[in-house]
């Protein structure tokens, strides 16, 4: 076994639920990288609510809570103002945070709570076999949209840019290194943090969006049909937008603001 | 650098197969507990040790040592 995912799992719950190709492994090896080189094995926190990505930090051996669907951001905001030195990290699923948690989200995002969120989007509701989820593009044919989606998709990083997060990014499972770098730099950043990572499903998007079952063709597709955001460039049309695409150091934190008000 | 996959951890997706960029892997007839075939450094001598399949192996079941 890779020697540092035996430092941080609880080997005695392996192996994973996760499907042959899955990018939840993908996303938990780039956190426990993260934490590994910042050294903050014990001050950290790990919340995640129900779906499959939120089983990522039920493997790892550190503080963890696996709270109730949709409120991974309710439970997480609480832990972090009863235990300000704590760093927490959530992992979510776009079911999970942008439809059933999404009043949450927008409220941590407004508050600027000093938390990292990592949101594992793999357009589709998988656990529960293939239902048509918020983040599911238009026209794709799923179990609950048989004549083809006809909403259009939620942009996850853009609505927190525009709720007031402050640091934003989005990578795909095909930019691991990155990935580990922009979990790094949340977890360093004072305030809401959210980095959406788009992950393959090859069991159940494989087959309704992407049309293949091999999660290296989907992880190819990310790689080739992605492109890497500066500020002012030409954005080209149909494309993956990855990157860092808000870092802002200037705006209060909600913990900071309130112990001024109370002082 | 030596290579080794784990039996017990191993789904056989394939993924390091068409990652590598030195194509070091293949898939072999050695079955995992799940049935599928497993990968099989067959060029481990032209591996350069980027870790990318230790990275992008969603079960951690690949270990890179120098």
């Amino acid at each position: 076994m890779n020697r540092l995912k035996e430092r941080y799992l609880r080997l005695d719950a392996l192996p994973t639920l996760f499907c042959p190709g899955c990018g939840n492994g993908i996303v938990q090896y780039a956190a426990i990288a993260a934490i590994d080189k910042m050294g903050i094995r014990n001050d950290i926190a790990c919340v995640s609510g129900i779906g499959c990505s939120s089983w990522i930090p039920c493997y790892l051996n550190l503080d963890v809570m696996h709270t109730t669907h949709g409120r991974a951001l309710a439970f997480a905001q609480g832990l972090k103002l009863a235990r300000p030195e704590k760093q927490v990290l959530v992992f979510t699923g776009d079911g999970d945070c942008l439809a059933i948690g999404g009043n949450h989200l927008l409220h941590a995002c407004k508050r600027n709570i000093d938390l990292t969120v990592v949101m594992v989007n793999n357009h589709i509701y998988a656990m529960t076999g293939g239902q048509k989820s918020p983040a599911t593009p238009k026209g794709v044919i799923t179990k609950t949209s048989p004549g083809g989606n006809y909403e259009e998709p939620i942009d996850g990083a853009q609505l927190v840019i525009c709720m007031g997060a402050t640091y934003v990014a989005r990578w795909t499972t095909a930019h691991p290194v990155q990935l580990q770098k922009s979990i790094e730099a949340g977890i360093k950043h004072k305030g809401f943090s959210f980095i959406e990572v788009i992950s393959q499903c090859p069991t159940q998007s494989g087959v309704s969006i992407y049309g293949v079952k091999d999660p290296a063709y989907i992880m190819k597709f990310f790689k080739e049909n992605s492109y890497i955001y500066k500020e002012g460039m030409d954005e080209p049309k149909n494309k993956i937008q990855c990157g860092v695409l808000k870092h802002d150091n200037d705006q209060p934190e909600y913990i900071d603001r309130m112990e001024a008000r109370f002082k | 650098m030596k290579i080794s996959i784990d039996t017990a951890c191993c789904k056989g997706c394939g993924i390091c197969i068409n990652i590598c960029p030195k194509q070091v892997y293949a898939r072999s007839k050695i079955r995992n507990r799940y049935g599928t075939a497993m990968p099989e450094p067959i060029k481990e001598n032209e591996c350069i040790g980027c870790k990318l399949c230790e990275r992008l192996c969603p079960d951690g079941a690949i270990n890179v040592e120098e």
